[in-house]
């Protein structure tokens, strides 16, 4: 390991966590949010009464999770655009930075492997509930809000965020359209000072200490709330 | 939308000469497959003994088992990409370094691309192996010590046979991951189906008819692939377990 420059890390990390790792965490966060939310309404209409519902959620689900993610990237980054010109009427595609081509992507994809949570915490609450929920006079709406989901949530907890972890590490796939995330940025550098051993090394090092840390912390969660029945 | 549709792009010729466009994306194809199929022999082979080791008795065998999981399960697979294709080969002795590194394309993406994978799916097999011998009674390894089998027998006549066909259903999963990680290959260069049809993106302009053929492609695919496993699965099933009385509906 002689000649292993560490300066060059020293010279850039003030780039490689302000810029780069911003980026990856708000991707990170506003992908979980949005990604549970949508997630959470595909399971609702995977296991809804309504078989034109289930079928269209499901047949969603399942071609997301038959398809590379470097496939779905690219799909989105050039559909996006389109999709947006449609929304607003305009006759060109329009410009999507980025970011925002990244939200959406990792949005509607990983709200794919959020649904299959979701459900499998939906199926887990007891009939029961929703019987008594119907029992009190609440509607579909208020037994799901209030009663049922509430409940898959809590015995869900660990899963989803154990796929937030994977999620995490997804996100260094957006090197694929160049966007400026935690590993671009140490790409952008290492390929600039010709110094690729060492800052390849330091993005595994760190995405390691993230990723270890964040599952330990999943760990502590899941035998803390876990429901003792 | 305004986008002009041009099915007919792929019955054109593709500019690096090989033929038509869906025959290059098909060999594409086949790129993505041997790097699936190489990979996923590590990974079993690998998975296999690093699953069974966390399994038994002792205690420090145990614990770097555990280690070698969270290290390759705790990196995205497009930096241990990069640590395969640029960093290994600057570590390893110069002469063989610089052999890996002048490799003639595509094998010089190649070779890093499936032991990368290969590893990367060696610690989620090690997993699936361990839990699926983990599922086993506890009387099935004591009858074994009972009739004085030795640890290495048990494993061998008792507890893996067993532990392998049931958790064949997960490892088809994995198989299917395997063929859909391959695509981060695109990043060092390998020209697998994905990659490819960003390459036709790039020639032709036609964006969605590249993707949407390599979209179908991985779709036959996996249909291929879960309709092989499942014959499989029928064929090995444990007798006896609820997953092999031919009353049980489902999937």
């Amino acid at each position: 390991m002689s000649g292993y420059d560490f300066d060059v890390i020293q010279r850039s990390w003030v780039y490689l966590f302000r810029d780069g790792m911003t980026f990856t965490l708000t991707l990170t966060a506003l992908a979980m949010v949005g990604g549970i939310f949508f997630g959470t309404l595909l399971a609702m209409m995977r296991l809804s009464r309504f078989s034109i519902l289930s079928y269209a959620a499901g047949g969603y689900v399942n071609l997301m999770r038959s398809l590379p993610l470097v496939l779905v990237i690219f799909w989105f980054f050039f559909l996006v655009p389109y999709i947006g010109a449609w929304a607003i009427g305009a006759k060109d595609p329009v410009k999507v930075g980025s970011f925002m081509s990244c939200l959406i992507t990792f949005t509607m994809f990983e709200a794919a492997y959020y649904c299959e949570i979701m459900r499998a915490g939906i199926q887990s609450v007891a009939r029961g509930q929703v019987w008594a929920g119907y029992a009190l006079g609440l509607n579909y709406w208020l037994t799901m809000g209030k009663i049922v989901l509430p409940q898959a949530f809590r015995n869900m907890l660990p899963v989803l965020l154990t796929q937030t972890v994977i999620l995490f590490q997804d996100t260094s796939l957006v090197y694929v359209i160049s966007a400026t995330d935690f590993l671009g940025a140490a790409a952008k550098v290492a390929n600039r000072d010709y110094r690729l051993v060492e800052m390849y090394t330091f993005v595994a090092v760190v995405y390691f200490i993230i990723s270890f840390g964040l599952s330990l912390l999943v760990k502590q969660l899941q035998s803390r709330i876990a429901i003792i029945r | 939308m305004n986008y002009n549709w041009e099915w007919s792009i792929y019955l054109a010729a593709e500019p690096g000469g090989t033929g038509i466009y869906i025959k290059y994306l098909v060999i594409g194809l086949g790129w993505t497959l041997a790097t699936a199929l190489a990979a996923w022999v590590i990974a079993l082979a690998i998975g296999s003994v690093v699953g069974t080791l966390r399994t038994t008795p002792h205690k420090w065998v145990v614990r770097l088992g555990n280690a070698y999981v969270e290290i390759f399960r705790n990196v995205p697979l497009i930096v241990q990409m990069f640590l395969w294709f640029f960093v290994v080969p600057e570590l390893l002795p110069k002469a063989l370094g610089d052999w890996v590194k002048q490799m003639a394309p595509p094998w010089g993406s190649y070779l890093p691309a499936v032991m990368c994978l290969g590893l990367y799916t060696s610690v989620r097999i090690a997993e699936q192996v361990k839990s699926g011998i983990g599922s086993l009674s506890r009387g099935q390894g004591m009858a074994g010590t009972a009739l004085g089998l030795t640890l290495g027998q048990n494993y061998r006549f008792v507890l893996l046979p067993q532990a392998f066909r049931i958790v064949l259903p997960p490892l088809t999963s994995e198989f299917m991951n395997v063929i859909k990680n391959s695509s981060v290959a695109l990043t060092i260069g390998l020209l697998e189906l994905t990659g490819r049809a960003r390459a036709m993106q790039e020639f032709s302009f036609k964006v969605f008819e590249a993707f949407a053929a390599a979209t179908v492609i991985y779709l036959l695919t996996n249909l291929v692939v879960v309709y092989g496993m499942r014959a499989l699965e029928k064929k090995v099933r444990v007798p006896g377990l609820i997953s092999a009385s031919p009353t049980a509906g489902g999937h």
